[in-house]
């Protein structure tokens, strides 16, 4: 059986894998991190979202063994040591961006990803835009972009200077 | 999904000698069709060929053509300033398809050698009559489509960089399918030294075509009234839930409008 | 001291959100117990078949499979079929057509996706390698696609036996009225109109996971469910006949529901019952493509509306006829649904006095079709809301004018209609008052003008609408066909040390009961919210309930609190007065302290209950230790929660795309608890209104394959396809229950739909259309465009 090492949330695992097995299910399946969801299975709905290296990536649509020596970033991971949220968790919950929950983790992955991708600003289009990955049934979007928009100055620093 | 052998080789002839040597070994780019597919079960290869350790990324730039690494993927096209520069409209069409998250993974040598009717880049390639180059050879863009799902790839044959001539204008225009959000009509049109040639991908049964009647209209002249006495037909087009041949053939019209507008 | 506000009306962040924002929810599929095996459920690719045969014998000797089981099996052990919780009588009085709906597939497949078999194995990959090695032979039988199809003469029989497919026939309201009102109208303004077919698409796809302990043989079920005790009931008693102290049902945090986690499945039947046969848990959860197939399906209803009006506009009748879809199977409340949650509110929010209402339901080869968020009130309210625009369509009347005309009055309330509801309070004219004015619905000309520069066809649409819910009094339902109670219970626990758990029978999967219902007894009791925790979704934890659908769970399950602190309260009294020598009439209780009248005695109620669990100083002769009460409340009446929705769009000539420019909604959902959460309730609702009015869809081809099975063909709402939605809120109180709440949770899926439809038409008012039927998806919109160009040529 083939083995994958790699980093999730800073933790190094060496874990033997059938060929296979997605992303999502090894982060789900081997190390119980069930904080990354599966929505569907065409990779549409954006609930698997993680950062790999970096960047968001769906989980269900990647080999977990495409992930070998790469640093994978989940929704488990994003918090600091002592608890502090990220700005974009604690957004989500000041703007009552999420009902079920069940979107939540990939779309503040998504979030962080087009955050830190943006450091020119961004319009409420773009950041509607930029969910187009994204499917919740919950909220109508609204205070998933109102948290977003919240989340950008405090993740750079400096006020968001946005067309409203 | 099936259960398979997976190889991750680091050179180009390693990967094709694994794909030569099993009729049912698969090459795994990006993923981003192929994981769907196998979770479908709609493919059982025994042997998976990672492609991302080939060294096959990269975006040249001349000033008469980008050549792009057949790994690079969606997001870096989007994103490069040196594609941004020499064709917009390439960069604009990267930018377009799937989401963030997709964009991260999908490469363009995923994108052409599948071949999907509705996907976005065959357009640019046919339009601008680009060259795929392969581990053996290189063929024009089109000697490449063969109809949907279908090009001139040889059995394990793999596409190493993709080249696109720089046009005095091109321009994408897309209407997405409301649901996958694939193209349900796209349209690249571009001007080049030549004359101006017009590429519809998302339409048609074939998968990717030249709209002759459009080009010659517009190698006349080059405005956006100059196809609007040209009607459509919507023989062989596709015809689903969300469009029909004749809806479709009426957006190909107006989407090649925005498109030279946009130029 | 309690600095911050945390009661009623406060936006108080939600308590429930840390577990979701960190990744640490709870869902089923999250669930892994000891021993754990995985079910992959073998589905029918055919319509309508005769199973011939099923061999399983390959599948059970594939790698890691422990077991493979068919309808055969299930017969030996005598289960029972899935039951249905509502019984309709036909208009002669006899009882609806209810065929056997067994657990997996018996003698005959029904529809795409009916369960034939179960795979249980190692893992699930195993269980799904061995499942595509049954060998299974069918023979077709020609398929029954659409209600149309269903009616046709010789129209094949879903159920054999089942006459014309037809479930049932019935009717409601005085027709001899109805017709006379017809005869003296001097016009009648008729409409036929469909209401589509959804796929509620809730994020997380159902799962389930059964358990036995063969040392005590009690069973556990994990499900993805609205309503634990329900399941509990209709599984143990009617399916698996295993009493209520044996069964345990656990619905952990559920992402979404929608309706579509209501009712009892197959798959927890299976999991359970293989769980007791193999002696170990036995898990399943269900792939996207598989919900499309299996999750019950909403609304389908093809109808004809009438109206009868007098010469100034008053309408004086409506006469409806609707044709609808209950699919293959009856779903749990599925015969409920497009009778009495849907022609009991074709009064709507208008003083017609006579209506008569016939729903012909049928059965096809398609997946069940049962409640969907609204739930019947969305069909009437398209039907009523749409038909208002057509009459001022065809009579010159102006649209806002001829609603205002015919409303009920404020001041005519308790309200009876003339189908069954009476309606306890509303007031119609303020919240469309209120909502064309946040709409800016006077300057809507200068916008119009303004798009039509750029080259865009601007239309606005209102709907005004009313909606039955809080459901429900449980005599008056009983009398309706229901086969259960719809009460609900609370048990609240004072903490020796003053802290409170409350157990309630409702299920909160998004809708924020974990912080609403602890600023209700924040409220009551005077304590703060940290001190309060919530608990829900487990049989073994809450003494019952009913659950979560039909806006229920404030006006029902917080009326049940309100009910189980009032006896905390009268107990505390007592022994406050004990405590501090006085009368039980001069305690009084406020902001979380029992005192003295006119003296400054008091007692906290963290001291009353530690009297009450440290009864040494107490009146033990009297009064039982302990603070813990239990209440059961049965509603007096439905709520009913009304307003006005205001849609504009834009359409785009060229292409026939329509996009949402604005939206408002103005809602009176009685008192409002958390407005916060109040926003977000209405907002998710209108993008799924706005959904079913634009983008969803869940076609059948004429075979009965649905051909939207994925999100690939199925077009969900995307954060780029909704508008921001404007929420405000108007109040009149609930007259009816302690709270004087209504519900919010459909209100946004009810009013939207109408006023977008109706914003499309008015886009489109030049071009000679007077209805668009859902979705107005581009390519319908282009060819109403292309049909309605000549003629304004013509013009
Ligand atoms: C949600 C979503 C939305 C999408 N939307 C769009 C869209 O709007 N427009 C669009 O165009 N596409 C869209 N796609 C598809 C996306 O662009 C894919 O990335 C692309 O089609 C395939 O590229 P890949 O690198 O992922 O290839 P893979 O999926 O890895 O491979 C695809 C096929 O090509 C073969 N192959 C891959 N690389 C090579 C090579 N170098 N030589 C020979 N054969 C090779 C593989 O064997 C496989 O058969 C979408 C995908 C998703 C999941
Ligand atoms: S689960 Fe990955 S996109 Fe839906
Ligand atoms: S919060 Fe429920 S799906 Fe987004």
């Amino acid at each position: 059986m083939p083995s994958v090492t790699l980093t999730v949330n800073g933790k190094s695992h060496t874990v033997d894998i059938e060929a296979r097995t997605l992303l999502v299910e090894l982060l789900r399946e081997k190390l119980s991190l069930t904080g990354t969801h599966v929505g569907c299975d065409t990779s549409q709905c954006g609930a698997c979202v993680v950062h790999v290296d970096g960047v968001s990536v769906k989980s269900c649509a990647m080999l977990a063994l495409q992930a070998e020596g790469t640093d994978v970033l989940t929704i488990e991971g994003l918090a600091a040591a002592d608890g502090t949220l990220h700005p974009m968790q604690e957004a989500f919950r000041e703007h009552h961006a999420l009902q079920c929950g069940f979107c939540t983790p990939g779309m503040v992955m998504s979030a962080i990803d087009m955050v830190m991708a943006h450091p020119e600003g961004m319009t409420e289009e773009d950041i509607r835009h930029n969910l187009e990955g994204n499917l919740c049934r919950c909220t109508g979007y609204h205070n998933i972009v109102k948290a977003i928009a919240a989340a950008w100055p405090v993740m750079h620093g400096k006020e968001l200077v946005a067309a409203e | 999904m099936y259960d398979f052998k997976y190889e991750k080789p680091t050179d180009v002839a390693a990967a094709v000698a694994s794909l030569g040597a099993d009729m049912e070994a698969k090459a795994l780019a990006g993923g981003q069709t192929f994981i769907p597919v196998l979770k479908q079960r709609l493919n059982k290869p025994t042997v998976v060929v990672d492609l991302s350790k080939l060294g096959l990324t990269g975006i040249t730039v001349t000033p008469t053509s980008v050549t792009i690494g057949a790994m690079t993927t969606h997001g870096t096209v989007a994103e490069s300033e040196e594609v941004k520069k020499a064709i917009p409209a390439l960069a604009h069409l990267a930018g377009l398809i799937g989401d963030n998250a997709v964009r991260h993974r999908g490469t363009i040598g995923g994108s052409l050698a599948n071949n999907d009717p509705s996907a976005c880049y065959p357009a640019a390639l046919l339009a601008l009559g680009g060259t795929v180059t392969t581990d053996r050879r290189t063929i024009t863009a089109g000697d490449f489509f063969q109809g949907m799902f279908t090009t001139a790839l040889e059995q394990g044959e793999l596409i190493t960089s993709v080249s696109f001539p720089v046009p005095e204008k091109a321009a994408y225009a897309k209407f997405r399918n409301p649901a996958s959000r694939y193209a349900m009509v796209g349209v690249f049109v571009a001007k080049l030294a030549g004359g101006v040639r017009v590429a519809i991908t998302g339409a048609s049964q074939g998968g990717v075509y030249r709209h002759t009647q459009f080009e010659q209209a517009l190698s006349k002249n080059f405005a956006p009234d100059a196809i609007k006495d040209i009607t459509t037909p919507s023989d062989g087009l596709n015809s689903d839930i969300h469009a029909s041949a004749e809806y479709r053939a009426h957006l190909i019209g107006v989407m090649t409008k925005r498109a030279v507008l946009a130029c | 001291m309690n600095a911050i506000f945390e009661g009623i009306g406060a936006s108080v962040r939600r308590k429930e959100d840390l577990r979701f924002i960190s990744g640490r929810g709870n869902f089923v599929d999250d669930i892994n117990r000891p021993g754990q095996t995985h079910a992959i459920i073998k589905r029918s690719d055919r319509p309508h078949a005769k199973l011939i045969s099923i061999d399983t014998a390959v599948a059970k000797a594939a790698p890691g499979v422990i077991a493979v089981f068919i309808a055969a099996d299930m017969e030996k052990d005598a289960l029972g079929g899935i039951p249905c919780g509502w019984q309709i009588h036909n208009k002669d009085g006899s009882p609806m057509a209810e065929p056997p709906h067994p657990i997996l597939a018996s003698g005959k497949v029904r529809h795409v996706g009916d369960p034939i078999a179960v795979v249980i194995a190692e893992t699930r990959q195993q269980a799904k390698d061995a499942a595509e090695l049954l060998d299974i032979v069918f023979e077709d039988l020609p398929p029954v696609a659409t209600v149309r199809d269903a009616v046709r003469p010789g129209a094949a029989l879903v159920h054999d036996g089942v006459t014309g497919n037809t479930c049932f026939d019935w009717h409601i309201g005085d027709k001899d009225l109805v017709d006379a009102a017809f005869a003296r109208a001097t016009k009648v303004v008729k409409l036929d109109l469909t209401n589509n077919r959804l796929v509620p698409n809730a994020m997380e796809p159902r799962a389930a996971i059964g358990e036995f302990d063969p040392m005590s043989d009690d069973y556990t079920l994990y499900t993805t469910s609205q309503n634990p005790h329900v399941i509990r009931l209709l599984m143990g008693a009617f399916v698996l006949h295993l009493p209520e102290h044996k069964l345990r049902v656990v619905a952990p945090d559920v992402g979404g529901g929608f309706g579509s986690k209501i009712y009892h499945y197959a798959e927890e039947a299976i999991v359970t019952w293989s769980a007791g046969k193999l002696k170990r848990p036995v898990k399943w959860t269900c792939d996207r493509t598989e919900a499309f197939m299996s999750d019950a399906h909403g609304r389908d209803h093809d109808s004809t509306a009438e109206m009868a009006l007098d010469a100034a506009g008053n309408f004086l009748a409506l006469r409806v006829r609707t044709l609808c879809n209950m699919g293959a199977y009856l779903s749990t409340f599925a015969p409920a649904v497009p009778t009495y949650l849907y022609a009991t509110l074709l009064a709507g929010v208008y003083k017609t006095p006579a209506v008569y209402a016939e729903v012909h339901a049928v059965f096809t080869n398609t997946v069940p079709v049962d409640a969907y968020r609204g739930a019947g009130r969305p069909e009437a309210t398209f039907l009523l809301e749409r038909l208002m625009d057509v009459i001022a369509h065809d009579t010159g009347h102006d649209r806002v004018a001829l609603r205002r005309q015919n409303f009920i009055p404020a001041d005519a309330f308790p309200y009876q209609t003339p189908v069954a509801l009476n309606y306890d309070s509303g007031d119609y004219q303020t919240t469309l008052t209120k909502a064309l004015e946040y709409a800016k619905w006077d300057e809507f000309p200068a916008r119009r003008a303004a798009a039509a520069a750029k080259g865009k066809l601007r239309g606005i649409g209102i709907s005004t609408y009313v909606e039955a819910c809080g459901i429900a009094p449980s005599k008056l339902v009983g009398q309706l066909g229901a086969r259960a109670g719809l009460y609900e219970v609370a048990n609240v626990r004072v903490h020796p040390t003053g802290s409170v758990t409350v157990f309630t029978g409702t299920h909160s999967h998004g809708q924020g009961h974990e912080t609403t219902f602890a600023q209700l007894v924040s409220d009551q009791l005077g304590i703060p919210i940290s001190q309060i925790d919530i608990v829900h979704g487990d049989t073994n934890k809450i003494p019952f309930g009913m659950g979560t659908y039909g806006s229920r769970s404030l006006a029902v399950g917080g009326s049940a609190m309100v009910k189980a602190m009032d006896k905390i309260i009268t107990k505390g009294k007592k022994i406050a007065a004990h405590l501090m020598e006085a009368s039980v009439e001069d305690i009084e209780f406020k902001d979380g302290k029992f005192s003295v009248a006119g003296t400054d005695k008091a007692k906290t109620l963290a001291e009353i209950a530690l009297t009450a669990y440290v009864p040494h100083n107490y009146p033990i002769e009297e009064l039982e230790p302990g603070l813990d009460e239990t209440a059961f409340y049965d509603p007096k009446n439905f709520t009913y929660p009304g307003g006005c929705h205001v849609c504009e769009v834009e359409i785009d000539a060229d292409t026939g795309v329509t996009t949402v420019v604005g939206f408002t909604a103005v809602d009176d959902v009685g008192r409002v608890i958390n407005p916060m959460i109040v926003e977000g309730q209405v907002q998710g609702g209108v993008a799924q209104g706005i959904g079913q009015a634009l983008f969803e869809n869940a076609v059948y081809d004429d075979q009965a394959q649905l051909v939207s099975a994925s999100f690939m063909d199925y077009t969900m709402p995307r954060a780029d396809s909704i508008p921001n939605i404007l929420v405000g809120t108007e109040t009149t109180l609930c007259t009816h229950n302690p709270l004087g709440v209504k519900g919010c949770g459909e209100v946004g899926a009810i009013g939207s739909p109408p006023a977008v439809i109706n914003a499309v038409v008015d886009a489109l008012r030049d071009f000679g259309v007077r209805h668009i039927d859902m979705p107005a998806s581009p390519q319908k919109i282009w060819s109403i465009i292309q049909a309605g160009r000549p003629q304004m040529a013509a013009e």
